[in-house]
Order: C-alpha cells, then structure tokens, then sequence
C-alpha cells in the first residue's frame, strides 16, 4: 500500500507502508519532515499531527481519547486533525493523503 | 594537563566513596529530594538504586528533610504513565517537591502590608494555581490565552533577531582570556529571548532573570535571595510590575507577547491574583533556567567528550540531534510533582490517595530499559528525540520549540566563529532539586575560525 504525505511547502512524498504499523512510525521511517514521534506512539507529545481529508475521515477513524486530550493542547487544530500515531495502516487505506501540520 | 589529570582522579575517586556510601544506606532513608545530592552528581546513584532495587520509592516524613513525605518513580513507563493520565495523577494547585509554603510566604506576592492572618490563610489554602498547576478544563483555558506566543509561526519571526543576538554576543567574547560563559552567553541570550517573550524593556531584562533566580531556589548564603524576607519582597515586586503592564495592556492594541495575549484573553478578567502571577510565574521560569542550563550543558559535554565534540564539528548537520541529546543529558528540571487522585497500584506498591508522586525525569532519562547506555552523552544515538525532558501529556512544554530554536541557533553561530570553546576547571552546580544547572562556567576561547 501506498501513503502521501504533503507539507506545508506543498511538496508532496508518496511512500510505501506495509500493514498493522502507526501511521506515525510510516512518517519517520521515511524521514517525512514534521512528523517526530517523539514519545513513541502514546498520543503524549502531539509531534505528528496531520490534517486528514474528509474523503479518508471514514477510514481512518475516530479520535482516540488520549488523543482527545493532547488535541487540546496543541497548536493549529482543527477538526479534521489527527495525531498519526493513532492511525494504523490497512489496506482500507491504500492512497491515504494526509497534510502535515509540522510543528 | 597534570593539574587536570589529578582533578580527574580525585573526582572519580570522590565519586565513587559516594557511589558506596549510597548502596549502603537503608533503602528507606534515600531520599532524591535532598538539594545537596545535586551538585556532586550523587543523585545519579540514587536513582540509578531505585531503579534496580525500588523503582516505586517511598520517603517517609522522617527521612524527608522539610519535604514531608511522597512518593518517587524513576523508571520511564511509570513516569509517561503517570504525566499522561491527569485523572489518577492531578495537577491541582501543585508543579513541584517542595517544602509546605507558610501563610506568610504564600500572601508574599499579594500583600500591601495590609492583608490579615485569615486572608493570608486563605491564599496557602488555596495552593499555587496556574496553566501547569490545573487540571483540564481550566488547564486549557490558561494555557490557550498564551500559547500562541510560541506558535510555530511566532518562532519563525523570531528566528532571525535571535540569530543577530546570538551572533553580537559571541562576537563581544574576548578572545584568549578565562571568562564565565553562564552569564556572558547562556543567561545574557535566554534573557534576551525571554524579554521578547514578555514585551519587556530589553535594557530591564535581567531583571526576569532575577526574580525567576529568586522563585526557583531557597534562601539562604551565596544563593539568589539571602534571606526569605529578600525573596518574599522579590516575589511582591514581580506581581506588581507584571500586574501593573497587564493592565495597560488591556488598553493596547493586540500583540503576540505573553503579556498581552494574557491581558486581552477574554478569559483573563476573571483570574485571580494567584492566577495570574502563577502562570506568569510558569512561563518566566520555563523560559530562563531550562534553555540557559541547556546551552552551558552542552559546552561542558562536548568539552568532557572529545569524540562527540569531533562528530560535531565535522559533521554541523548533527546539531539537531546533539540538542536533543543534550536536553536529555541535562534534563534541566529534574522532575514535577503530581498528587494522587485514588489509591493506585504500581509495581506492588500502593500509593494512598492524596499523597504526592514525583515524576523524575531524570531518573528515566537514564533508564537502561528504555535509553541505551544512558548515562552516556552521544549526540548521534538512535531516537535522540526520546526523552522525558519537555514531560508528556497535557502539560507538555510548551516551549520546547523555542528552546531546540535557541540551541540550535546558538550552535551554528559558534561553530562559524570558534574552533574551540574549553571549560577550565569544574563548573559551579546549582543546589537545588528542581533545576539541574550551572551557576558559573569558566571558558577559554583560543582563537576565531
């Protein structure tokens, strides 16, 4: 499956993920600017955070609730923001595009 | 070189009495809040203990100092567990281990002279509350009024002034001469930044220093205040002047400092004195010691590790990942406090509701489990971005950004400048349990690139 990252440059980077991983850890493995991980995946640091397009909404989800919290407290949220750490890759979410906030 | 040598020696010898005389205490009386096991270093030991033989640690009233008792945990799962649950682990009117305040010392800020004994009361009943001492919701209202001053898009326009500061203040070091880096560079940038931070006159900015030195340490000798009575007045003297620019701030137009974005939130009527001076107080202080004790952190690392000092300057891409190992190293507050909401179980012991748990930071910094060769500065390790330093959770730094910006601006202006920067002798520790820092830092510079 494929994933798109597009940042606030405009530029865009399709990368290759397999299943089953947070959609955070695709982003760092692949060196995508913005997106640090840096409490490793707890929804506790609001360093990934990505606007999801309202076509994906569906897919990907609904907020989780630590990931709730942390939104409160974290610069330029909007309602289609997401913490990518509590994404996870499936195949439902082959040519997923989301839009990195960087921070 | 022999002179250095032999100091080497006799610190590793002093280091290692103090490593035995740690393991041999009784588990019971180790208590991580005593200030003095900072300046030598000895709470490494400690906690490095604890974590093998007692990684949920209680200290009884009896072998607390002034502290009275609480509760330590000093391994990383059990601290990002706690700072990410609020609701086991309450804020409410606490950031810190301290002492418990007297009524006096907590009406310090707010009393004209007039106030009574009951209304002094009142104020130490109450507890300190601010956007780090709160709990959801009243936690976002406080930290929404001001956060926008370190927005991403704040940072950015303040890139460049911070590069000119930083780029006028390394061209002032004298050259060849012993001079004390602490306050020729990390406190004159940090009060410089901080002073921009506030819209406060640039010429009064160490001023913020002083009155942030004051709050973070206990009176006493050769400390920021001498006496209580000093620090009592300095704490006074902070709210008045913070309080009286507030006000005219209202009358003034909107601008991204931290005093007029709290001044002109619609919530900011509605706080009360403690309030206020209590988040004004939270963000003088984040934006002092931690960035200042970083910067001069990193001098005495990569002067005391000539390889990673070697990567570094081959290789300036590394800067990123050198601050961040930096502030994990460092840990620049040692830890926050937080209260039991319930009893709660961890690791077999149970923490009673209503009783303290001190979240170390840097304790779990070092932790083997989750940092490979923690003790260790490598500015190149893997996930150096992994740290507790910045807390997890709500109460998360707010700042952070602006620290790594400062970090590593500052970094690329001195490797353009200096082949070397050397620390002569052993720096001067901060006594204090919180702040993890450097009160002086002798450095020679020997030459400009």
């Amino acid at each position: 499956m494929e994933v798109t990252f597009v940042l606030q440059d405009g530029t865009s980077h399709t990368v290759e993920a397999e299943d089953g991983w947070k959609l955070m850890e695709v982003a760092v493995d692949n060196a995508i600017p913005g997106i640090d991980g840096d409490c490793g995946g707890e929804a506790a640091c609001a360093t990934c955070h990505v606007f999801v397009p309202p076509e994906w909404r569906a897919a990907t989800g609904e907020r989780t609730e630590p990931e709730r919290g942390m939104l409160t407290s974290t610069f330029g949220v909007r309602e289609d923001s997401r913490l990518s750490c509590q994404i996870r890759t499936s195949e439902a979410l082959d040519g997923l595009v989301v839009e990195v906030v960087g921070s | 070189m022999t002179i250095a040598l032999s100091r080497d020696t006799e610190l590793a010898a002093e280091q290692a009495e103090a490593c035995e005389r740690i393991y041999a205490m009784p588990l019971e009386e180790l208590n991580p809040g005593n200030p003095d096991h900072y300046p030598t270093g000895d709470m490494n030991f400690i906690f490095e203990r604890l974590r093998a033989e007692d990684p949920v640690h209680f200290t009884p009233d009896e072998h607390s100092g002034d502290l009275g008792h609480y509760w330590s945990l000093t391994k990383w799962e059990d601290i990002q567990a706690a700072d990410t649950n609020h609701e086991l682990f309450s804020a409410e009117g606490i950031v810190t281990l301290n002492r418990p305040l007297t009524a006096d010392e907590a009406a310090a800020p707010f009393n004209d002279g007039t106030m009574t004994p009951e209304e002094k009361e009142a104020i130490r009943a109450r507890g300190t509350r601010s956007l780090l001492s709160m709990d959801p919701p009243d936690h976002e209202v406080h930290r929404g009024a001001v956060s926008e001053g370190v927005s991403p898009a704040n940072l950015a326009a303040m890139e460049p002034l911070i590069r000119e500061r930083a780029g006028e203040i390394l061209d002032s070091l004298p050259i060849g001469e012993e001079f004390d880096f602490v306050d020729k560079v990390s406190v004159e940038l940090t009060a410089m930044t901080l002073a921009t931070l506030f819209d406060y006159p640039q010429e009064k900015r160490r001023q913020l220093t002083r009155w942030s030195n004051i709050s973070t340490s206990e009176p006493g000798p050769g400390m920021p205040a001498e006496t209580q009575e000093e620090k009592n007045a300095a704490r006074r003297e902070f709210f008045v002047a913070m309080s009286d620019i507030i006000e005219r701030r209202r009358a003034e137009p909107a601008r991204m400092d931290f005093l007029s974005l709290m001044a002109l939130s619609p919530h900011s009527q509605n706080y009360t004195q403690s309030e206020l001076v209590g988040d004004l107080g939270v963000l003088l202080v984040g934006g002092n010691d931690t960035t200042r004790n970083t910067i001069s952190g990193s001098i005495y690392l990569l002067d005391r590790n000539p390889e990673e000092n070697a990567k570094l300057r081959a290789n300036p891409k590394l800067i990123p990942s050198m601050v961040s190992e930096t502030i994990r190293w460092q840990t620049p507050l040692t830890h926050m406090a937080r209260r039991a909401t319930r009893d709660v179980e961890i690791k077999g012991k149970v923490i009673p509701k209503g009783d303290r748990v001190v979240m170390w930071y840097v304790s779990g910094n070092r932790d083997e489990d989750k940092v490979e060769n923690g003790a260790a500065y490598i500015i190149d390790r893997k996930n150096p971005r992994q740290h507790l330093s910045f807390g997890f959770g709500i109460h998360r730094c707010l700042g952070n950004k602006l620290a790594e910006l400062q970090l590593r601006v500052i970094w690329e202006e001195m490797l353009a400048r200096f082949p070397e920067i050397n620390v002569i002798g052993e720096p001067e520790r901060s006594h204090s349990r919180f702040i993890k820092g450097y009160e002086t830092m002798t450095v020679v510079i020997p030459r400009r690139n």
